[in-house]
């Protein structure tokens, strides 16, 4: 792969992570919500593929595959299917506005560029020099998990966090070993459908599935 | 000898298998109790093979057992027996899910012992990662709001703290980077410590300790712990609480030896100091007023966390021999307690302190039990917690943590004063006992001898190893010197 295709390659995957997750902070459709996770899943599988062929490691198809299967195929339709299952497709309520959540996404894809500076030093590797678009996903991610009430948003933010991590992974160590991939993603699937099942029942013993209504235990 | 390492993975997964088949049958619940009591035997088996031939690795390398993961091992099997065989109801039959609960309960004890087996910290996380997994159910399976709601705290909640900390091994695994191939290999990155890349190594490990300590029920991110624990059935809670807590901590254990040997010790004591201290702030501040028996136990696994944390912090041979014996201690007198709060639960029916009284004289098989519990929580003499808190809260004097131990002693007093009072409270009503025309025996049906026995042992076993600990003091310090032993 010549150098200007990979880093044009490298550009196009993160700008495609960075804008899945920005345009997730606003709007209150899990559908929406779900297909930007289709292609941000994509985003991150092209991404992994990408950095592995570039640093010539033959697992990095096997790794992409995985990845696009189980991130942008599976989880989505899991997701999906909770979704239609309790017939609810959007938020019912907000905590914030869209615009102070807006101004909150851009503000915290400031601070991931302000924070990851020290990490990278003086690098010139491009792949390292993306790095704060894996940070800005996971502070995105954390985002959405604090201000959104819907179980279903909460687990569109925890996932984007997870792509976040997955992202930085690929960006800064070429990838984690292949038994350790194949674990963390299967474990990642498994709360995906863990949480599934729970919204579902949530809805079922509750008649909603807003995480700010469950106020049962405290002290 | 390696091979020994495979059995107690194979075996819970296997019985796992068998109990998913049998879903109606209530001798599946004993297959967890079998594959627990093997487990600890299996570590006591390492634990001498560790000590006459040093550590054994298998599986390409991926799993590695030195004296830490052996004493862990026995740790989590001793706890497990008695959580598990404490824990098997008297009357089953009613539910349909008795193979489900066997199924998972073997399959979370496969998922700790992977985490203390794993030489590779990647694996290790996903090994803690399956511990959520597998327990999710389980502190679900009661039913109704408040479980629902524990469940779903737990799950996000601690796959958000695991996540954090897979954020910080993957900025390990690229520290590695600067020393040639990327490598996150405990031994591995152990060795080539001073070739690591300094500022990466602080930030993953700073995120590594704090995600694993959310699992650990570190303050602040202890908030699911109390939840889960209270909602989750006794057996759960006992396990979860007594070890569960101490394998996430046993994490944190090793990124902390990596930290210490690549940019010294600072970093790992500030951060472990402010948890401790953290922790044992939030207990002080909610054992006074706490209404619910179980989520007492709960905030005292949160204050004891609290105390592990300020040993690690210290570190030394003392500090860190005494924190590992602690987790022994805690997690025996702890997952006793869970069980005893299950059976008080079942004889009440109320999870309120108010609603318990007198159970000394009422029910003398869990009162008498529940009030020396509490006092080894307490860390009265001659449980051995006494004699690692003494051991903690000395070795942070001399390795100059005076004046946060001496905060330490004070809110430890704080939360003394409130557990006790409780305790007290539940076991020796002050008033006439206006119960007492209610006050009957064991009910016939229930073998009560028997399922006394694992309460005894474990209360009898805390009780003496402070005392007679000479059997244990070569596998401990051995355990220390495998960590990098004296920092």
């Amino acid at each position: 792969m010549s150098s200007e295709l990979y880093q044009q390659l490298l550009a196009t995957t993160t700008g495609l992570l960075l804008l899945t997750a920005v345009l997730q902070v606003w709007g209150r459709s899990t559908v929406r919500a779900i297909g930007l996770l289709v292609i941000q899943g994509t985003a991150l599988a092209g991404l992994v593929l990408t950095v592995g062929v570039q640093a010539g490691e033959a697992a990095a198809p096997l790794v992409a595959g995985l990845l696009f299967v189980v991130k942008a195929l599976v989880m989505p339709w899991v997701m999906l299917r909770s979704a239609r299952l309790i017939g609810v497709t959007r938020e019912r309520s907000a905590r914030l506005r869209p615009a102070v959540e807006l101004i909150g996404a851009a503000g915290l894809t400031l601070l991931a560029y302000a924070v990851s500076g020290p990490i990278l030093g003086d690098t010139t590797d491009p792949a390292t020099r993306a790095v704060p678009v894996g940070v800005s996903l996971v502070l995105l991610g954390f985002w959405q998990l604090l201000i959104r009430g819907s179980a279903i948003t909460q687990l569109v933010g925890f996932l984007m966090l997870d792509n976040g991590i997955a992202a930085i992974s690929s960006l800064t160590s070429g990838g984690l070993p292949l038994v350790v991939e194949l674990g963390a993603t299967l474990d990642v699937l498994l709360v995906v459908l863990i949480l599934g099942a729970l919204v579902v029942r949530m809805q079922a013993e509750e008649g909603h599935i807003d995480i700010s209504e469950l106020r049962e235990l405290h002290d | 000898m390696a091979a020994l390492i495979w059995i107690p993975l194979i075996l819970p997964l296997s019985l796992a298998l068998v109990s998913s088949l049998r879903q109606r049958s209530s001798w599946t619940l004993w297959l967890p109790v079998s594959a627990a009591g093997v487990l600890l035997g299996v570590g006591v088996g390492l634990i001498l093979a560790v000590g006459s031939d040093g550590p054994l690795t298998t599986g390409a390398g991926l799993l590695r057992v030195d004296a830490l993961s052996a004493w862990m091992l026995t740790v989590v099997g001793a706890v497990a027996v008695v959580a598990l065989w404490g824990g098997i109801p008297h009357r089953t039959g009613r539910s349909r899910n008795i193979g489900t609960f066997a199924t998972l309960l073997c399959l979370f004890l496969a998922a700790m012992t992977l985490a203390v087996v794993a030489d590779n910290i990647g694996l290790m996380w996903v090994a803690i990662e399956l511990t959520t997994i597998t327990t999710a159910f389980l502190v679900g399976s009661r039913g109704g709001h408040g479980a629902l709601e524990a469940a779903w705290k737990y799950v996000v909640l601690g796959s958000m703290g695991v996540a954090i900390a897979f954020l910080g091994i993957v900025l390990i695994s690229a520290a590695s980077r600067t020393s040639g191939e990327p490598s996150l290999s405990w031994v591995v990155l152990l060795a080539h410590a001073g070739g690591l890349d300094p500022s990466l190594v602080r930030a993953g490990a700073a995120l590594a300790v704090l995600g694993f300590g959310t699992k650990a029920g570190l303050a602040p991110t202890h908030s699911w712990l109390p939840d889960a624990h209270s909602q989750a059935p006794a057996t759960v809670s006992g396990l979860m609480s007594g070890v569960l807590l101490s394998v996430a901590f046993y994490a944190i254990l090793r990124v902390q030896a990596i930290a210490d040997a690549a940019v010294g010790p600072e970093l790992m004591r500030g951060v472990l100091v402010t948890a401790g201290l953290l922790s044992l702030a939030v207990t002080a501040g909610l054992v006074i007023t706490q209404k619910d028996f179980k989520r007492l136990l709960a905030y005292s696994s949160i204050e004891h966390m609290g105390l592990l944390a300020l040993g690690a912090a210290a570190g030394g041979p003392l500090a860190i021999a005494a924190v590992l014996l602690h987790m022994l201690g805690h997690g025996l007198v702890k997952s006793s307690m869970f069980v005893l709060a299950g059976r008080i639960l079942g004889f009440t029916g109320s999870h309120q302190i108010a609603d318990v009284r007198n159970l000394l004289r009422r029910r003398p098989d869990l009162g008498g039990p529940f009030l020396l519990g509490a006092a080894a929580l307490l860390g009265f003499p001659p449980f051995v917690t006494f004699f690692t808190e003494v051991a903690i809260i000395v070795a942070g004097f001399q390795r100059g943590l005076g004046w946060q131990m001496g905060l330490a002693c004070a809110l430890l007093l704080v939360v003394f004063a409130g557990i006790a009072r409780h305790s007290l409270g539940m076991t020796v009503g002050a008033q006439p006992d206006l119960d007492a025309a209610r006050t009957s025996p064991a009910p016939p049906d229930q073998p009560a001898r028997f399922r006394q026995v694992p309460i005894v042992l474990a209360l009898g076993a805390s009780a003496v190893v402070g005392f007679a600990a000479w059997p244990l003091t070569g596998p401990l310090i051995a355990a220390v010197a495998a960590l990098g032993g004296v920092r």
